[in-house]
């Protein structure tokens, strides 16, 4: 495909803006850790979107570079908070996250 | 002009299942939502002229951490009582607050963007060139990110470990402990 | 011989080092050699030194400058020490009379379990007295006039097991440090407007800047005196010395009635230039001479303890020498403080004779036909308070007399100050044969053991013979004082001055001897009562300061009992303890409610970024 294709890059930006403040008012909204997980790979990929879509703009590789990195991040992130979730369903016996408040005061 | 049409369609996809991944009751449904939301991304990826992002993102965003999500949800065999507690908890009132910082941070967003310049036409960017990018000027970013890989491998293991292979108390598995050390001495010893 | 000066004050200084290091573990025998043989080194080096510099055709005053004390700013004190006859007069009279009285105390305090530390004491006081006499400049004087105050304070409280006596020596401190203060004060003045404390070139300087009568002179003037009522135990400030006697005697021979208490009387020597540019400081210092010899004379009549008596004895006569440098009679003042040095040392060593042969008895009118148990004892009271009173050809004949006729040909005021002086002079006599009298003569009430051994017979009948001969000195202070007008031996006035002093005799024989006169009558009315105890009690000067000052100290620290400076820190922790209160309701412990924070602190920024980058 060696067409020229005219996709605004602020289009793309947007809608990765859109996707970030999404997973934003996850993050603040629910209670269920898993949710708050997903609602984190949420803002992570919309991250990915903005820089894929930046890098196209400029035809370099850099921005899909930048993706990866961040595909790697989500992946390790990922990993730790799952295990955190399970130490939590251990020792509360339940995924509310707002049993885990004794760093209160 | 296609590929525009696309673009917008790929789009509302995405946006509509991530609203309603955010927004439901059953973890598992939330879940299936989200992976939709990321083939809408994996397309999008694709139509900009970055075949390798799609490709990967699917791979492993898609195949791999939501898969992840999956087994999790799956061994904590939260059931119906999981839905109930998320209708005592998820009440819609609790939505106002934050949609309103969303739809400010939107709105500044969107300023922001209106005030840049239009995009040109973009190539199609191919696995070659970001191979060569990547292990030429990026090469330490790939050894960082797998340090970073390592560290997360390992913390995975640590905190996952005692709920996966028991869950006796430390004061047993100490005692344990020294036992099979004093026997393995005398072994030595003998 | 000047390269030998700086072991005048350092001999008793280090004595004073070794027995204080070594209390208690060196036998009593070595302790003795070193306390007494350190004011011996000092004394013969004076005795060469004063040698030395009075066979000199002319001699001409030096100082011998040891090192730069510190060099702040232009302001250079050195520890140097000034020779000429008036410090050669006081260090004569301070090693002299301090070496007879160290090896008198060699055998009054032998018993004493503290015996070195006594000694260590008493060499500290010997070489911060020499310091203080020597010092060029006041800096270095200061130093000194501190160090006879610590001594002062920790001789008087030496048998601190008592609580009374460690009131005492409190007392004897806190009061001479409000002169200190006043002295202080001074200095600073001096300082700032004259620009050194170097003695000789100060008063320089004062006389080129204020003119006769400045009343920036007057001020500072004013302030020494301050401070030299303190330590002389004069009007306001003396009400420490009649309960200082709750020292050991020689403590009182050497510090309260020889030394320590002149050094306000030599200060006011030593800067006599000073004064001289200030007619209405000399005048003070003359009225408040006056006014204490009346006082302590009248008060000393009623004492019945021998210590308090020779106490207010010393009172009235450093008020003589108060009169003598207010109007103007130096030479004659610092001549009385050395014939005063020499009798009222013999009292006081004789006093402690009577004392320790009485097991402490002090009380005189339990004492009584001591004559012929313990003769020297009485020859030492006969002598030293003939003395004391000034019958003609003793040492204090000569001495009182001078400064009461100057006094008498001294301005408009001098008939008046004479007048005090000889009213005065009538009352010494009085009472100072009544204690002879009473102590010696009559029955006997108390039994003496047996009179104390040759070293305390010694040093009694060496201060007899100076009590009798020390008249006939002539001080070589004449070269330091500015010419004494004229003195007129004609007149009326030559022959009833040292006629008043036998009338004084005669009337004490009378009363406390044949008992011709009798003064029941008058001491039994009422008005005779009232009288006895206010004289007793010093004219009510310590009720009177209890009132006006200790009362209302202590109920504002009563008051301030819980202490607003407290309450002041502890307002600023508890308001510190309450914003933390406050602030630690924002960390709930919830995630979502960080997480919320954070969201709308992003906002905010970026809102502000916005604001401030709008065109």
């Amino acid at each position: 495909m060696t067409e020229a294709v005219v996709i605004p890059m602020e289009h793309g930006l947007l809608l990765a803006a859109i996707l970030f403040s999404i997973g934003l008012g996850g993050v603040m909204v629910r209670r269920n850790i898993i949710l708050i997980l997903m609602s984190l790979e949420i803002m992570l990929n919309a991250c990915a979107l903005a820089f894929v879509v930046a890098g196209a703009r400029w035809a370099e590789a850099d921005g899909q570079i930048m993706f990866m990195l961040v595909l790697t991040i989500a992946a390790a992130e990922v990993a730790v908070g799952l295990g955190l979730l399970l130490q939590v369903h251990r020792r509360f016996g339940t995924l509310d996250i707002d049993r885990a408040n004794r760093m209160r005061g | 002009m296609l590929e525009l049409g696309l673009f917008y369609i790929a789009a509302s996809v995405a946006l509509i299942s991530t609203i309603l991944s955010v927004t439901r009751y059953n973890a598992t449904h939330a879940l299936i939502y989200l992976i939709i939301s990321l083939l809408g991304s994996a397309i999008i990826f694709y139509l900009v002229g970055a075949p390798f992002a799609a490709a990967l993102e699917i791979l492993i965003y898609a195949g791999a951490i939501m898969v992840l999500f999956v087994f999790v949800i799956m061994m904590l065999n939260l059931g119906a009582s999981g839905d109930n507690q998320e209708h005592r908890w998820l009440q819609p009132g609790m939505w106002i607050l934050p949609s309103m910082l969303c739809l400010v941070l939107l709105g500044e967003i969107t300023y922001i963007l209106s005030t840049g310049n239009h995009a040109l036409a973009g190539n199609v960017v191919g696995p070659k060139a970001v191979g060569i990018e990547l292990f030429g000027p990026y090469v330490l970013a790939v050894e960082i990110a797998s340090m970073l890989l390592l560290a997360g491998l390992v913390g995975a293991y640590q905190l996952g470990r005692r709920y996966m292979v028991d869950v006796r108390e430390d004061d047993d598995l100490e005692k344990e402990a020294d036992a099979d050390a004093d026997r393995d001495v005398e072994g030595d010893a003998v | 011989m000047a390269d030998f000066i700086y072991l005048i004050p350092l001999a008793p200084l280090v004595s004073f080092v070794v027995l204080f290091l070594t209390l208690g573990k060196m036998p009593k025998r070595l302790v003795t050699v070193t306390g007494v043989g350190s004011i011996a080194i000092s004394a013969s080096i004076v005795f060469l030194l004063g040698f030395e510099y009075l066979s000199q055709l002319d001699p001409q005053p030096y100082a011998v400058s040891l090192y730069t004390w510190m060099n702040l700013g232009g302001f250079t004190p050195k520890v140097s020490f000034y020779i000429d006859g008036l410090s050669l007069v006081m260090m004569f009279v301070i090693t002299g009379v301090g070496l007879l009285i160290h090896i008198y105390s060699a055998l009054f305090m032998f018993e004493d379990k503290d015996y070195s530390r006594f000694f260590s004491y008493m060499n500290l006081f010997v070489s911060a007295m020499l310091l203080l006499v020597l010092a060029d400049n006041l800096m270095l004087l200061f130093v000194g006039w501190e160090g006879v105050g610590l001594c002062s304070y920790l001789l008087v409280g030496f048998w601190h097991e008592e609580s009374a006596n460690g009131a005492a020596a409190r007392k004897a401190f806190i009061v001479t440090r409000v002169g200190d203060t006043f002295m202080a004060l001074g200095m600073f003045l001096l300082f700032w407007h004259l620009g050194t404390l170097d003695i000789q070139p100060m008063v320089e300087q004062a006389g080129n800047t204020w003119q006769t009568g400045d009343s920036m002179a007057t001020i500072a003037c004013l302030l020494l005196v301050g401070g030299a009522v303190g330590k002389s135990a004069q009007l306001p400030l003396q009400t420490w010395l009649p309960d200082a006697m709750a020292g050991p005697t020689p403590v009182s021979a050497l510090i309260h009635a020889a030394t320590m208490v002149t050094a306000g009387v030599y200060l006011i020597a030593r800067t006599h230039e000073l004064f001289l540019l200030s007619p209405v400081a000399l005048n003070v210092v003359a009225l408040i001479g006056s006014i204490t010899l009346l006082m302590a004379a009248f008060t000393a009549m009623t004492q019945t303890d021998i210590k308090r008596i020779l106490a207010y004895s010393t009172i009235s006569q450093i008020g003589y020498m108060f009169l003598a440098l207010g109007v103007g009679a130096w030479s004659w003042g610092i001549f009385h403080l050395m014939t005063h040095a020499f009798f009222k040392a013999l009292l006081f060593l004789g006093a402690g004779a009577v004392i320790y042969s009485l097991h402490h008895e002090h009380n005189i009118f339990k004492m009584g036909g001591l004559r012929t148990k313990l003769p020297v004892a009485f020859w030492s009271f006969m002598i030293g308070s003939a003395a004391l009173a000034a019958l003609p050809f003793t040492a204090g004949f000569y001495s009182k007399d001078g400064i009461l006729l100057a006094a008498y040909h001294h301005g408009e005021f001098g008939p008046w100050f004479w007048g005090a002086g000889l009213l005065g002079a009538l009352l010494t006599s009085i009472y100072s044969f009544r204690l002879v009298f009473v102590v010696f003569f009559g029955a006997t009430k108390t039994q003496p053991e047996a009179p104390a051994g040759w070293g305390m017979a010694v040093p009694l009948i060496v201060l007899c013979f100076l009590a009798i001969i020390g008249g006939q000195f002539q001080l070589p202070v004449t070269s330091v004082f500015p010419a004494a007008a004229e003195m007129d031996h004609s007149g009326a006035i030559a022959y009833i001055t040292p006629a008043v002093p036998i009338i004084g005799v005669l009337i004490a024989y009378l009363i406390f001897l044949r008992h011709s006169i009798s003064i029941t009558g008058w001491t039994e009315s009422t008005l005779g009562k009232r009288l006895n105890r206010f004289w007793f009690s010093h004219w009510a000067m310590d009720w009177l300061y209890g009132h006006l000052f200790v009362k209302p100290y202590v109920s504002i620290t009563r008051i301030n009992k819980h202490d607003i400076v407290d309450w002041f820190y502890n307002f600023v922790a508890e308001t510190t303890s309450f914003a933390h209160d406050i602030s630690s309701t924002t960390q709930t412990g919830q995630l979502r409610t960080y997480a919320a924070v954070m969201v709308a602190g992003l906002v905010i920024i970026i809102s502000i970024f916005l604001g401030v980058s709008l065109p």
